[in-house]
């Protein structure tokens, strides 16, 4: 809607030296309770980043400090989701976008496997229809020759 | 059963939504409300069952940047705001309807959602005692339009400094007797979303809550949701940790303004102004004026035009000296505490002292 991406920006000064504003550090504190919390009650943690004052770096900052993992995802559905574990085990970065690319939220996921990629309980009511559905086209469809 | 009559959840599997989906729009939803990701099940619970209000959408002293905010909200989007969320039944500026048949859409709105539609206002209005030439809509004044549509609403929500406290047009001398809806609605319950504009989210997060749980949120002493007006800008800048070291840009040029530094000094209203600014951003999350290096300039709050120049340094205590100012991390709360009171006075006493300018004054400046 906003049209933003057809803007040319042109930067044309140096930005300068790196700024360090100390907002990244905090958040690693708190994922250390969190990850106390998983390990010893299962009990799982999200901290939305959009509502965290970060200054220009802090993020990437804080990315850079958790690292990349093994693992990476991504789900399709209302426009792109990615999901990436961090070096810590344990500790996702779920980056919800909608269909322009456009970042709906940032959550930080204290948890054995993050909530959007486990299969929806109300999703999971409709599996056996789904397959059934599949299974009466499938026979109904003329087999190939070989 | 009416478009209206569907619950959000049936709405959306209708258009072949899937259960993630649907948990990922309620997380985008909880970021949006400003509320912790822990309320998600509760929000999806909510939702599942929500359905869409009527919502009547008044301009009445406005400049319309208010819904240019609104078109800017990026989650929902203003499409999907309007299909999904809400049922927008009457705005000047996004119906397609005009003239006799708008106002029809309007009155048939009201009818049919008697005691029940939201009706949201931006601008200010020339108050019961003013000269009502100064705005009108198909020929009725501001004044008779806004208590017609508020006698059947469930909730008003006033949308901009104008609509919330009189912003621009009562500006001092108020020429046209500007008066905010919150001085003329006083038997139903008035939500501000007060800014020039307001943060496109902030708008979207109230009516989504409203939405979500039937009912407004918690308001502030000015009637302000407090999830996005509990905190001043102060308090949430990510540049308070150099007020905190008493380090200031002096100009706008200097090394403290390339190095981020704080812009107090160079008039920044933020201890004295409650926004979301700072978490919320603006243009789809990208920055927000301090992070552009600009001051703020306090547009949510009230009588903000009046406040005096927007590049003079807000008044500090007369005790608060250098090392007072240094310690500030200390006594944060206080010094800003009673920086805003000394910026109330200040207001007050800008707004009695302004006279009005002519014309041939103008030209003899230019």
């Amino acid at each position: 809607m906003s049209g933003l991406h057809s803007i040319p920006v042109r930067v044309e000064s140096d930005p300068g030296p790196h700024t360090e504003h100390g907002n990244a550090v905090p958040i690693l504190h708190e994922i250390r309770h969190a990850l106390g919390r998983l390990i010893e009650s299962d009990a799982e943690t999200r901290i939305d980043l959009n509502a965290i004052p970060f200054g220009p770096g802090d993020e990437e900052r804080l990315v850079g400090l958790l690292g990349m993992g093994e693992v990476s995802a991504s789900v399709e559905a209302l426009g792109p989701t990615r999901v990436q574990e961090t070096a810590v085990p344990g500790v996702w970065l779920v980056d919800y976008r909608n269909a322009e690319g456009e970042r709906l939220a940032l959550h930080l996921e204290v948890a054995a496997i993050p909530g959007i990629l486990r299969t929806q309980r109300e999703d999971l009511d409709t599996a056996i229809a789904e397959l059934d559905a599949r299974l009466q086209s499938g026979q109904a469809a003329p087999r190939l020759e070989s | 059963m009416t478009v209206t009559d569907k619950t959000l959840g049936e709405r959306l599997r209708e258009h072949g939504i899937s259960r993630r989906g649907f948990m990922k729009f309620c997380a985008a939803t909880a970021s949006m409300m400003a509320l912790p990701p822990s309320m998600i099940p509760a929000i999806a619970a909510a939702l599942e069952k929500a359905r869409r209000p009527s919502v009547i959408w008044l301009s009445f002293q406005e400049c319309t940047g208010c819904t240019e905010s609104l078109t800017r909200s990026h989650s929902p989007t203003v499409e999907d705001l309007i299909l999904s969320v809400i049922s927008l039944d009457y705005h000047h500026t996004l119906q397609a309807a005009a003239g006799e048949a708008a106002e029809a859409a309007r009155e048939q709105a009201m009818q049919e959602n008697h005691g029940e539609y939201l009706l949201i206002v931006d601008g200010s209005l020339p108050g019961p005692d003013s000269n009502p030439g100064y705005s009108t809509i198909a020929g009725v004044s501001n004044y008779a339009m806004l208590m017609e549509a508020v006698e059947g609403a469930a909730a008003v929500v006033a949308v901009g400094t104008c609509a919330a406290f009189g912003g621009l047009p009562e500006a001092s001398p108020n020429p046209t007797g500007a008066v905010s809806v919150m001085d003329l609605v006083k038997d139903k319950p008035v939500i501000n979303v007060s800014g020039c504009p307001p943060v496109p989210m902030v708008i979207t997060g109230v009516l989504a809550h409203y939405l979500t749980f039937g009912r407004l949120p918690e308001l502030d002493q000015y009637h302000r949701p407090l999830a996005f007006f509990g905190q001043s800008i102060h308090d949430r800048c990510y540049r308070r940790p150099f007020y905190d070291k008493g380090l200031f840009a002096e100009t706008f040029d200097d090394e403290g303004a390339k190095a981020g530094w704080c812009l107090y000094r160079l008039g920044c209203k933020g201890p004295s102004t409650y926004n979301a600014c700072a978490t919320m951003r603006w243009n789809s999350g990208t920055s927000w004026p301090i992070e552009s290096g600009h001051p703020c300039l306090g547009c949510s709050e009230p009588r903000f035009w009046d406040a005096g120049s927007f590049y003079a340094p807000l008044s500090v205590p007369t005790d608060a000296s250098g090392e007072t100012l240094l310690a500030a991390g200390a006594v944060g709360a206080a010094i800003g505490g009673a920086v805003a009171t000394l910026a109330r006075r200040k207001v007050k006493t800008e707004a009695a002292s302004r006279q009005p300018v002519t014309v041939e004054e103008l030209e003899q400046k230019l």
